[in-house]
């Protein structure tokens, strides 16, 4: 099959045992290509899991799977940009840039783009090639005809997100700390206490977003199993699948069968469902429509 | 780095905002062409070609500038628009272009080479690293920093950078790092970066609901009124939205930015330009914010203590934050 499932890095505060056993069990289990590795949303959660990225890479790299190290998505402080600067300048490993300041160090040497900067179009994409980008993973709210647009004149491999809550905004304001009466500087990393980011409710009591310490998520999980076959027509073949703490390896199952054709989508849709505890799904942005929209779910698989 | 003197750069969303600024004092007028090239792409508002021309006429014949604001980022398969912006803006002899999309900042830096390129704040380049690869990939002369950054951020940033710092002062407040925010499409399926719009008036709803007012984006409830408060625009990230089992306005009160006690830091930071946000606004609310600001920009230049705005008819019932400027912000 001419389509390939990669794994996002994980976005949310997790223990450093969870996140070790995570990685591991994906390594040894998950039909995965690329393991996207690193802290991208947070610099105070880092220090916790760094000591065990060595052992992790090593794992994944034994079980056949491509390691890049992804940085952080809002540079600010010195010590942030120290730290982005330092997995830029690594002899022998690949780095995602999720900022300019990492596209800065990187330019002239092989390296990926991943979705937080902003490449909207075939001129941006240009840019970002020449300057030695081979790997290209678009924003979320792109529409299909952009995507279209966009794979007609890549040189490099492009990717969507296929699965996972969707990153909606960054903020220098930790919204974790405000629901919890913190400060950033003292936050106590009460983002912890949220596997898969703290649910926002409108005032009628609707969900609609979630927070994840800086970063303002969709409440929803966006899902393009329906679209496997159309991303493939238009020319995307990289599919990230974002980490959440439900099993993993059985969402990565669930696309890898759909992909080889054993699995019909219905099918994958309910497995899908009953692995995120019915958390709906989205697809909006891929028609151009409200990213939060979910279209043929309801129609199609009673979603 | 220590400015003498700071530029004062303000909006205008129609030819009578633009004549009002300069009358008012403003050094620069930045403004955007009427489509989706710019991040105000409202109704009603922004220039013809004919109109920006008669406004660049008008500056420079009392001694202003005119920016134009090209910060969306172009649709793929669609730069036309975009292109013939930029080249159109350069022939009717705009001071600097205002853009944040890198293919659009190569396309201006290639073929039009002598219109000075400014950073658009939604390009978000928050560190000294991405602000030098805008200037060394682009020859870009002047950055607009995000609103993320603290004063003595700010300062320490201009010391590692070559290029001019335009600082938000007063008006509308993102809260979220410009250029990379979602949040609208995602309600609405319009957002800044592709349409220009930012929770439109297209998607807001506002529902008696007896002894409520509620105001909607799209599908979703942004807030809700007794009968005795004003009901608010539903601007997404000022909504009150519950977490925890508590309503709070948890990303930012619905208030706006006035950082005019931080002018004389700012100047000492090394900051060269303060912009107030507002090309939606009316030419009368222009005069007034302009003026004022005129009055604080040269008394911080004469190292006086900044006048009182007098702003108070205009901004009345708002509340009011220094924003990312002061860090207990964050």
């Amino acid at each position: 099959m001419n389509a390939h499932l990669n794994l996002g890095p994980v976005l949310f505060n997790w223990s450093a045992d969870t996140f070790r056993d995570f990685y591991f069990r994906m390594a040894d289990e998950a039909p995965l290509e690329t393991v996207f590795l690193g802290e991208v949303v947070c610099s105070k959660r880092e220090p916790f899991f760094a000591p065990e990225l060595p052992a992790i890479a090593e794992r994944l790299t034994a079980a056949g799977k491509k390691v890049v190290f992804s940085t952080l998505a809002l540079v600010m402080t010195k010590r942030e940009r120290d730290m982005v600067q330092q997995l830029c300048e690594m002899d022998g490993v690949i780095v995602e840039a999720n900022d300019i300041s990492a596209v800065s160090y990187l330019q002239g040497r092989p390296h990926t783009i991943g979705p937080f900067v902003n490449i909207y179009n075939e001129g941006s994409l240009a840019v970002m090639e020449k300057q030695g980008a081979t790997h290209i993973s678009l924003p979320g709210e792109l529409p299909r005809s952009s995507l279209q647009a966009l794979a007609k004149t890549a040189k490099a491999d492009l990717e969507v997100q296929a699965f996972g809550r969707q990153p909606l905004a960054v903020s220098a304001r930790c919204y974790h700390a405000r629901s919890h009466g913190l400060a950033k500087d003292s936050c106590q990393y009460v983002c912890a206490k949220d596997p898969d980011g703290m649910d926002l409710d409108t005032l009628d009591g609707d969900a609609f977003l979630a927070v994840n310490g800086i970063q303002t998520m969709s409440y929803t999980c966006a899902n393009l199993i329906g679209e496997l076959d159309d991303l493939q027509t238009i020319g995307i073949h990289h599919f990230r699948l974002s980490p959440h703490s439900c099993d993993m390896v059985d969402v990565t199952k669930t696309f890898e069968a759909v992909l080889k054709g054993q699995m019909e989508t219905g099918e994958a849709v309910e497995k899908l469902n009953d692995l995120m505890d019915g958390l709906p799904f989205s697809n909006g942005y891929y028609y151009g429509q409200e990213g939060a929209k979910a279209k043929g779910m309801v129609e199609e698989f009673g979603l | 780095m220590k400015t003498q003197k700071l530029e004062l750069v303000c909006p205008a969303g129609t030819p009578a905002a633009l004549r009002a600024a300069v009358d008012a004092g403003a050094d620069t007028v930045y403004c955007g062409f009427r489509d989706a090239t710019n991040a105000r792409n409202f109704p009603g508002l922004n220039f013809s070609r004919d109109e920006l021309a008669s406004g660049i006429d008008y500056a420079k014949a009392h001694g202003a500038q005119v920016l134009v604001a090209l910060n969306t980022y172009p649709e793929a398969g669609n730069p036309a628009p975009w292109h013939q912006a930029v080249e159109d803006a350069a022939d009717l002899g705009a001071h600097a272009l205002i853009m944040a999309d890198i293919g659009l900042l190569a396309y201006a830096a290639e073929k039009r080479p002598d219109t000075r390129r400014h950073l658009s704040v939604q390009a978000s380049a928050s560190n000294p690293a991405a602000i030098n690869y805008y200037q060394e990939t682009f020859d870009v002369k002047r950055v607009v920093l995000p609103r993320v950054l603290t004063v003595p951020e700010i300062k320490a940033l201009n010391q590692e950078i070559d290029v001019e710092t335009e600082v938000f002062v007063f008006g509308g407040l993102c809260v979220m790092a410009e250029g990379r925010c979602s949040l609208s499409s995602y309600a609405t399926g319009q957002s800044p970066n592709i349409n220009g719009v930012c929770s439109p008036a297209s998607h807001v709803r506002y529902e008696d609901k007896g002894n409520k007012m509620v105001s909607k984006l799209g599908d979703f409830t942004i807030n809700q009124f007794s009968q005795s408060e004003a009901a608010g625009y539903p601007t997404l990230c000022k909504g009150r939205f519950v977490t925890q089992d508590k309503a709070s306005y948890l990303f930012e009160d619905p208030t706006s930015l006035n950082a005019a006690e931080f002018l004389p830091d700012l100047m000492e930071a090394g900051v060269t330009a303060l912009k107030i946000e507002g090309r939606q606004r009316g030419k009368a609310y222009i005069a007034q914010v302009v003026a004022a600001f005129r009055k604080a920009a040269d008394a911080a230049a004469n190292n006086q203590p900044i006048p009182p705005l007098g702003l108070e008819n205009i901004t009345e019932g708002q509340r009011e934050t220094t924003g990312a400027y002061n860090k207990r912000w964050q």
